[in-house]
């Protein structure tokens, strides 16, 4: 794996850039709409689920917040809403101070945190009737008008009157979002909203957030496929064992990507030794091929210089891995992402 | 449905992100879905029900057992014996016995079937969170759920009284109150004595409620909420039972439930429903400050 991608969780944006908010979080306060400063979560028994998280979520792009299972994704949307309080750090939604704002902002957020949850012996309509009644800013008399419009947006209309129980997986995600969408929203957060779907109904959720996100509405979405949110993100954010080690736009992270320099040679450990003089970062050599991360310099001068040395060279190039392979690539395979 | 014929989301008056819209109204809404979701619930249905069984199945048995006219006056040990003597003189009299006889037990599993579920139910189904992000208020939603188990109390404990003096106006004599003590009352007077024996009951599983309540709100699981409270009731009985326990006795949470007696006594002796009052209001107090502090320092991780 590549140390070069990893970012410091102490300063995410120094080869992170977070456009259009400027880097970290000073100065980017007026245009994000989700701000955390080194947002930790202990729990008890010492389990560290966050750890010093500076994340930024621009007003008005689409975040992929991105990570395997267990990465901290959950813990972390939990603490933005209020519903985990931080070990230390604090956060800001929609510039406002939260725990202490909850009251006034929460009512400009909508969310749907890990999985839908409903009272089972309630229609589909009674449940959003119920979530609008807790809301102390809602209009009772708008009431029926805006659920039937949530449900409409949903997809939800013709099942209002089923019990939840009788709903399919698809069913109960799309009710959790028309329960976001009750309200005018300046921000929705998404937890995993396709885990379980089959791709029909991956497909109708994404082309939801597309909607909702044209409508100027900044949309944070978690998922740990990157391939569910690929099509629909302006900005990334890849969470591993509880750090931030990515965040920026999908741009910069293809870009990230590109930036390496591979070399098939007979020769590595000299060609390593090349590389490392020309202040390459990150030379690794294994099975007669040396790569490095490519950074400002010009690939056509790396390969002129090698071949000067005297190191024979088969092959040169500056392949661009997928995107699928830079997250697994920052997330880990698989086997390493406990603790 | 596309999403291309969809109906606009209506605006509120006053702007996009209306203030808020005062305290009470949204608060007395939150309770009013709150007690349709506690009434609506099949499992709170089939307890009322039993609360209003079981007063029928009473009078029923006594009328079966007891001679018509039989004896008139108190007697025996504490509220239960003088009332059994009672109600073949009087029908009202299946009132105080059924409240009497049901506290023991039947009312003290309403509540902590209601309130051990309170917050324990909804966390237990996940809809806890969704609840707090709308936001709910954790201290305003504390509120509203305490209010609504007290009125399902009082609902249960109104059913109690009524079966009772149906099934008692029914299968007995009904006429002039002849109180415990020994004096006799009109029958509106003695129905008015009834109504406040209701809600002192109802003021002593309010007590267990905050009880229940503050349980409910340190478990994601409402089964064992409902045994703890229900352990903790009864342990509070049998103790008061325990004459070496004696010294602590007016401290246990059960200790006055039954100090409704004097209530049926001519001139009424306030010195024990003030203290049964004053002990109901300390342990009010103390859960719902525990309930508080747990409940809004919590982490919501169902």
């Amino acid at each position: 794996m590549s140390a070069g991608l990893e970012t410091s969780a102490d300063k995410p944006a120094q080869d992170a850039p977070v456009p259009p908010g400027g880097p970290a979080n000073q100065g980017a306060t007026a245009q994000a709409a989700v701000v955390t400063h080194g947002l930790t979560k202990r729990f008890r028994g010492g389990q560290l689920a966050v750890d010093g998280l500076d994340m930024v979520v621009p007003r008005g792009s689409v975040y992929g917040f991105l990570g395997p299972n267990g990465s901290g994704k959950t813990t972390t949307i939990r603490m933005l809403l209020g519903l985990v309080f931080p070990t230390s750090g604090s956060h800001e939604l929609l510039d406002t101070p939260m725990p202490a704002g909850a009251a006034r902002v929460l009512p400009r957020v909508g969310s749907l945190v890990e999985g839908p949850a409903f009272y089972t012996q309630l229609s589909g309509r009674a449940n959003l009737a119920r979530i609008d009644a807790v809301d102390a800013t809602a209009d009772p008399a708008t009431t029926d008008a805006r659920i039937t419009a949530a449900l409409a947006r949903v997809g939800l209309l013709a099942a209002a009157k089923k019990h939840y129980r009788a709903y399919s997986l698809g069913m109960k995600q799309r009710l959790a979002i028309a329960a976001s969408l009750l309200q005018p929203r300046e921000l929705i957060i998404l937890d995993e909203p396709t885990n379980g779907l089959d791709p029909q109904g991956t497909r109708e959720v994404r082309a939801l957030i597309r909607e909702i996100a044209t409508g100027g509405v900044t949309v944070l979405v978690s998922s740990h496929l990157l391939a569910e949110v690929e099509q629909i993100c302006t900005h990334v954010g890849v969470m591993r064992t509880g750090r931030l080690v990515f965040q920026g736009t999908l741009e910069a992270m293809r870009a990230r990507g590109a930036a390496r320099v591979q070399v098939r040679t007979t020769e590595p450990g000299q060609a390593a030794e090349v590389l490392t003089k020309l202040g390459l970062d990150d030379v690794q050599s294994a099975d007669g091929e040396v790569s490095a991360q490519i950074g400002d310099h010009v690939p056509e001068e790396l390969c002129r210089e090698l071949v000067m040395a005297g190191v024979p060279v088969a092959g040169f190039g500056t392949p661009r891995p997928s995107l699928e392979d830079l997250f697994v690539e920052l997330t880990g395979e698989g086997f390493d992402v406990d603790g | 449905m596309s999403t291309a014929d969809l109906a606009p989301v209506p605006v509120r008056p006053g702007g996009v992100f209306a203030a808020r819209r005062g305290f009470v109204r949204p608060w007395l809404r939150l309770l009013r879905s709150e007690l349709g979701l506690m009434f609506r619930r099949w499992r709170n249905r089939a307890l009322l029900a039993v609360v209003v069984a079981i007063p029928i199945l009473l009078g029923s048995a006594l009328r079966v057992a007891v001679p018509q006219g039989g004896g008139q006056g108190g007697g025996g040990n504490g509220p239960g014996a003088a009332f059994l003597s009672q109600v073949a003189g009087n029908g009202v009299f299946l009132s105080f016995l059924a409240l009497t006889i049901m506290l023991t037990l039947m009312l003290p599993l309403v509540v902590a079937v209601v309130s051990g579920e309170s917050l324990a139910g909804e966390a237990n189904t996940g809809t806890l969170r969704y609840l707090l992000v709308v936001p709910a208020g954790r201290a305003r939603l504390l509120s509203v759920k305490y209010v609504a188990v007290v009125l399902f109390t009082l609902v249960a404990c109104l059913l109690v009284a009524a079966s009772a003096l149906i099934m008692g106006v029914a299968l007995f004599p009904v006429g002039p109150v002849t109180l415990l003590s020994g004096t006799t009352v009109p029958l509106s007077e003695g129905l008015l004595r009834l109504l406040f024996v209701v809600l002192y009951v109802t003021a002593a599983m309010a007590m267990l409620g905050a009880i229940g309540l503050a349980i409910s709100s340190f478990t994601e699981h409402p089964i064992a909420a409902i045994a703890a409270i229900m352990i903790l009731a009864i342990s509070s009985e049998v103790a008061d039972n325990i004459p070496q326990f004696a010294a602590v006795g007016p401290y246990l949470p059960s200790h006055w439930w039954l100090a409704f007696d004097s209530i049926l006594r001519m001139p009424v002796d306030t010195t024990e429903l003030t203290h049964g009052l004053f002990s109901f209001a300390v342990y009010i107090v103390i859960f719902g400050s525990i309930a508080w502090a747990r409940f809004t320092s919590a982490d919501i991780t169902s």
